[in-house]
């Protein structure tokens, strides 16, 4: 790791100017991925500021049928939160399965959507939810969000304050984690809502998160496991590695899918 | 056997320190003015080195020296080495090419030294080794032995026309061999792939070498299983220093399984540069440079035919193993493919025709070398594999094909050198078949069945040669060392004991049961006696631990000392109470008269040997004895293991739902650490089996399975709770009866666990690891 200059922000405003006052600073939240690769010297901010401190980045609000989660509100939050497992079950479960209780209790839902890296739990659960992302300066559909792979919409010195949903009235999570690492090697979002059925895949495809049209069409007259039976998915826009090729990669995504309905309870 | 003495389930006494963090690595050691090492490595997997120039990173902060490998040449320091040689079936001794700790002409893996940054810091030595500008001119490269072996790949070493190391044959000959097979009644054939390995320990390699210019003597702290053949191998063949000018001290060290035997470039580079820097050295691994250069294990790729008579009792076996060294042949690497393998191919079946012809190829990867189990998990894997398969094609079931080849009568002389000395491998089979039901498993596969899940059952039964080695027999195959083993037993003048050894432990727990050993003697606790180990200055000479040699050849020699100490404790004792020698017995501490009530506590004895003031006469005074203690034969651990896997169809992904291991290690010293040693290998089996495998790049000889992102090690829920169980034949060849139990839980395991999968999924097809997509595909194509 090369020498960075460490700065504690006590608020959204002081992250900003602290990030524009630096020659080629960066925000850090739980770490988790910023730190490993500043370690591997692949990173070298010239600062670090961090947001762990921005008391109006967190916590859990759930008010009428809005959900309100701060960016700063970490993964083992998110997993234990009582008002939210009442409101929207799906997302306490992928929280959970999200790295090990270290991870988890430093890790946070901004960073982990900011990095968008294409293996992570989160992005699936943003787009599927229809969620809102809030920024310190507007707010982003989660389908502008999620640009390309370890890409997003946000914009230089740009903080995540937090997202926004509504309260679907069903939703599954299903993942199948790599092997070696444990991030979604696939995992599919399925949310039901007014606005209809969204299904959303993250691990599996060539270019990062993405919504499942064709799942989509299939479950909104249906929303059961068996509406997917003849739903298909291209191998061709699916990533393939040593872990798993693009043929098993889809069909993961058509196992994981089913899964998720199958999970998804009324709420 | 007494509350901890042989047999008793003492809790650890080392795991306080390591439990609460106090243990002290090579990494913990700080001595003054001490400066930090950082290899610069090559990023290609050949290439010739044009230059390096070290001028821009000379001037960065905080650096001392940049140092390379001409420098390295023309101060002496000598080539690696292979210490196992081994001849081609033609008569010629194996290739070795030149191993530099510091490459100066040619680099041949990813990862390669080519020179050594020492500063300040590791910081600073790191940020002037980005800037050491290396001009290489890249050259092909291959990766796998299979392809290295054709013409017209790329060459890594002069010596070694087509790469090849040697081509090696052990056994019947070839046409007895092919004649019983063609005159057999069925043959079972099959492509047999054992896949690489990374050792992972979990500390890392390290090394600290400390130059002082005033006795012109070195001193190397080192993550090694055996500091005195490290200080033999540094003195005698790097030139570093004479042995008496050097001492090597190996701490505590954080686990090993084979990858800390060797001497690896970094430590003698530790110990120069100190030297020509004037400064104590030290070098502490990352982890992506542990997968890269530890010295990864198995990688053979073979054929098998395995022939049966009208009864089906086997009556030829022929392999023909091709055996990837990587670039360099590292410390004991000749062995493993040859007297380490291809001996065991008998396995626990009488076979009256074994041919085995073993190749072994240089490529474009890391060194390969000794890892848990060394060449008998590969020998276990392909016999297993094919008599399961075997059965399945015979059509009867796995455990009567081998109960009929079952060697039965002792010793057995094996076509392939061997000679067993002890077993009942009918006890082992009937105990796991027991304790895994197998008889119920056609009910809980058709419940199975019923929630979507192909259940699946696999048994291996193995042996394995612990106990090495024979010197004088180890010798006339090659070994260029004798592998007995030292202790020396040192009765303090109050009675308490430190038994000094030349076994080391790296996490096998030798601190309590070297120490039950004296206990269950001289009726002492635990706690009065200090096991010493791991510094070559304490310890005069020793051979290590590795290939489960601690029980069965360090605690031997140690057996020897205390027969040497009680024989003159108990002629001190005869003298202190007037009674005949003969007549004195060792019983709770004392040492009394048989059948009287005359006695005199151990540590009076003990003061008496110190003090000298009534000894008999002529006896020389103090309590203090040695012993060497060679064994006559390899021990033969053996045993069956049982293995019920569920497959998920829809994802190809395995859990095991059950494991049984019935082994038999002869006597016990602990069970508890025994069942820790079996707990441990199983999993490491499993890893093997289920999720772990080294992968280069065919094309450019990247590693692609540099961190634990990519490189899939076995986690406690990827687990099931074991069953373990231990039959009992003592090994007649060893005061304590014991056979070793190091490693037989990597050894049986991967192919019960293989045999389940490919059970489970009507599909043979299936290498290691199956992985979840592996299995999905083997369980696709057979619809
Ligand atoms: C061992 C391990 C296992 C893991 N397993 C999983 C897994 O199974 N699934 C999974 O999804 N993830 C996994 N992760 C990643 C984990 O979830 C990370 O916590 C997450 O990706 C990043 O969150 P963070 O708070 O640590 O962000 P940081 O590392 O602090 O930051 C990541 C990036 O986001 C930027 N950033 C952070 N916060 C904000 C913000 N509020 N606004 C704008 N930019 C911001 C930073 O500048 C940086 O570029 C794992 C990580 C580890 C170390």
């Amino acid at each position: 790791m090369y020498a960075t200059n460490y700065h504690r922000a006590s608020s959204v405003a002081d992250a900003v100017r602290l990030k524009g006052a630096s020659e080629d600073g960066k925000y850090v939240s739980g770490g988790m991925t910023l730190i490993p690769t500043m370690k591997q010297r692949l990173a070298a901010p010239s600062d670090l500021v961090d947001l762990r401190h921005v008391a109006e980045m967190k916590g859990i609000t759930v008010s009428g049928d809005t959900i309100r989660i701060g960016a700063g509100t970490t993964h083992a939050e998110v997993a234990t939160s009582a008002e939210l497992k009442a409101a929207c079950p799906a997302l306490c479960h992928l929280a959970s399965q999200i790295g090990d209780p270290h991870v988890r209790h430093m890790g946070t839902l901004g960073g982990s959507i900011a990095n968008n890296d294409p293996a992570a739990d989160y992005p699936s659960a943003m787009l599927a939810l229809a969620a809102t992302i809030v920024t310190d300066r507007r707010e982003i559909a989660a389908d502008d969000f999620f640009t390309g792979l370890f890409e997003t919409a946000l914009e230089d010195g740009e903080i995540i304050v937090a997202v926004s949903f509504a309260r679907p009235e069903r939703a599954g999570y299903s993942k199948f984690p790599n092997p070696a690492s444990r991030y979604a090697m696939t995992g599919v979002f399925v949310a039901k809502a007014a606005g209809g059925v969204r299904v959303a895949v993250t691990g599996a495809g060539s270019n990062g998160v993405f919504r499942h049209g064709g799942m989509e069409s299939a479950l909104a007259g249906n929303f059961s496991p068996d509406a997917l039976a003849g739903v298909t998915t291209d191998p061709s826009d699916m990533l393939s590695d040593i872990h798993g090729s693009a043929e098993y990669r889809a069909n993961l995504v058509n196992v994981m899918a089913r899964r998720a309905v199958a999970a998804a309870g009324a709420v | 056997m007494g509350a901890e003495g042989i047999g008793a389930r003492v809790a650890r006494k080392e795991d306080k320190r390591f439990l609460t963090g106090k243990g002290r690595y090579t990494d913990d050691m700080v001595v003054p003015g001490m400066k930090y090492a950082v290899f610069v490595r090559s990023p290609h997997a050949h290439a010739k080195i044009r230059s390096i120039d070290a001028s821009e990173a000379e001037k960065m902060p905080g650096v001392i020296a940049v140092l390379n490998g001409q420098q390295l040449l023309a101060d002496g320091i000598g080539n690696l080495i292979c210490g196992w040689m081994i001849h081609s079936k033609d008569g010629s001794p194996m290739k070795m090419g030149a191993w530099r700790p510091l490459a100066h002409e040619t680099v041949r893996y990813v990862g390669d030294a080519v020179a050594v940054v020492i500063a300040d810091s590791v910081g600073e030595a790191r940020d002037a080794a980005d800037q050491v500008v290396v001009d290489y001119e890249e050259l092909p490269a291959v990766t796998d032995a299979v392809t290295a072996l054709q013409p017209g790949q790329p060459q890594l070493h002069p010596e070694a026309a087509g790469n090849l190391i040697y081509d090696w044959a052990l056994g019947t000959s070839e046409a007895d061999t092919d004649a019983a097979i063609a005159a057999a009644a069925h043959v079972t054939e099959m492509k047999i792939v054992n896949n690489r390995l990374s050792p992972n320990p979990m500390e890392p390699r390290a090394a600290l070498g400390i130059y002082d210019s005033a006795e012109d003597h070195y001193t190397c702290y080192t993550t090694s299983q055996n500091p005195h053949v490290a200080r033999l191998v540094m003195s005698a063949f790097y030139n570093v220093a004479p042995e008496n000018k050097l001492r090597v001290i190996a701490p505590d060290v954080g686990g090993g399984f084979g990858s800390k035997i060797y001497i690896y470039p970094e430590e003698i580079v530790c110990l120069w540069a100190s030297r020509r820097t004037g400064v104590p050295v030290k070098w502490t691994s990352d982890r992506t440079e542990a997968f890269l250069t530890d010295a990864h294990g198995r990688d053979h790729v073979s054929t098998v035919k395995m022939a049966f008579d009208s009864d089906n009792r086997i009556t030829a076996l022929k392999v023909d193993t091709i055996a990837n060294f990587g670039a360099y042949m590292s410390l004991f690497s000749a062995a493993v493919p040859t007297y380490l393998y291809a001996t065991l191919l008998s396995g626990q079946y009488a076979i009256p025709a074994i041919h085995a012809n073993v190749r072994a190829v240089y490529t474009n990867t890391a060194p390969v070398d000794a890892y848990r189990g060394a060449g008998r998990p590969e020998a276990t894997y392909l016999l297993e594999r094919t008599i399961e398969t075997a059965a399945r094609e015979l059509g009867v079931s796995p455990a009567e094909l081998r109960r009929k080849n079952f060697i039965r009568s002792f010793p057995y002389q094996t076509p392939v050198i061997m000679n067993y000395d002890a077993g009942d491998y009918e006890a082992s089979l009937e105990a796991a078949m027991k304790q895994a039901d197998w008889a119920g498993f056609a009910t809980r596969k058709a419940e199975a069945e019923k929630r979507g899940k192909k259940r699946g059952i696999g048994m291996s039964c193995y042996i394995e040669a612990c106990g090495i080695a024979p010197s004088a027999a180890v010798g006339s195959l090659g070994a260029g060392v004798g592998l007995w083993e030292s202790a020396e037993v040192r009765v303090n003048a109050v009675g308490t004991i430190e038994v000094l050894t030349g076994s080391h432990s790296h996490g096998q727990g030798h601190e309590t049961t070297f120490a039950q050993l004296v206990a269950d003697r001289f009726g002492v606790p635990i706690d009065n006696v200090s096991i010493v180990h791991g510094d070559t200055d304490k310890v005069q000479m020793g051979m290590g631990t590795y290939g489960s040699r601690s029980g069965a050849v360090g605690m031997s020699a140690i057996v020897k000392a205390l027969d040497k100490v009680e024989a003159k404790a108990k002629k001190i004792a005869a003298h202190l109470m007037e009674a005949d020698e003969s007549d004195v017995v060792i019983e709770n501490g004392e040492l009394k008269v048989a059948g009287t009530d005359r006695s005199v506590p151990w540590f009076q004895v003990a003061l008496s040997a110190y003090t000298a003031h009534n000894l008999p006469a002529g006896m020389e005074p103090g309590l203090k004895e040695g012993a060497f203690y060679d064994p006559s034969n390899f021990t033969f651990p053996a045993g069956c293991y049982i293995c019920e896997v569920e497959i998920d169809p829809e994802t190809g992904k395995t859990e095991i739902v059950q494991f049984v291991a019935a082994d038999d290690f002869g006597n016990i010293i602990n069970p508890m650490i025994v069942e820790g040693q079996v707990h441990g290998g199983i999993a490491q089996g499993i890893g093997q089996a289920l999720l772990e495998g080294v992968h280069y790049d065919p094309q450019s000889g990247q590693l692609l399975t540099a961190s634990y992102m990519d490189y899939a090690m076995p986690r406690a829920d990827d687990l099931p709770s074991f069953q373990v169980s231990h039959q009992n034949t003592p090994c007649p060849n060893n005061p304590l009866g014991i056979k070793g139990c190091g490693e037989a839980g990597a050894i049986g395991s991967p192919p019960a666990l293989m045999n389940a999968i490919t059970d489970a999924i009507g599909n043979n097809d299936l290498t290691m690891p199956a992985t979840p997509q592996k299995v999905w595909a083997a369980v696709h194509a057979t619809h």
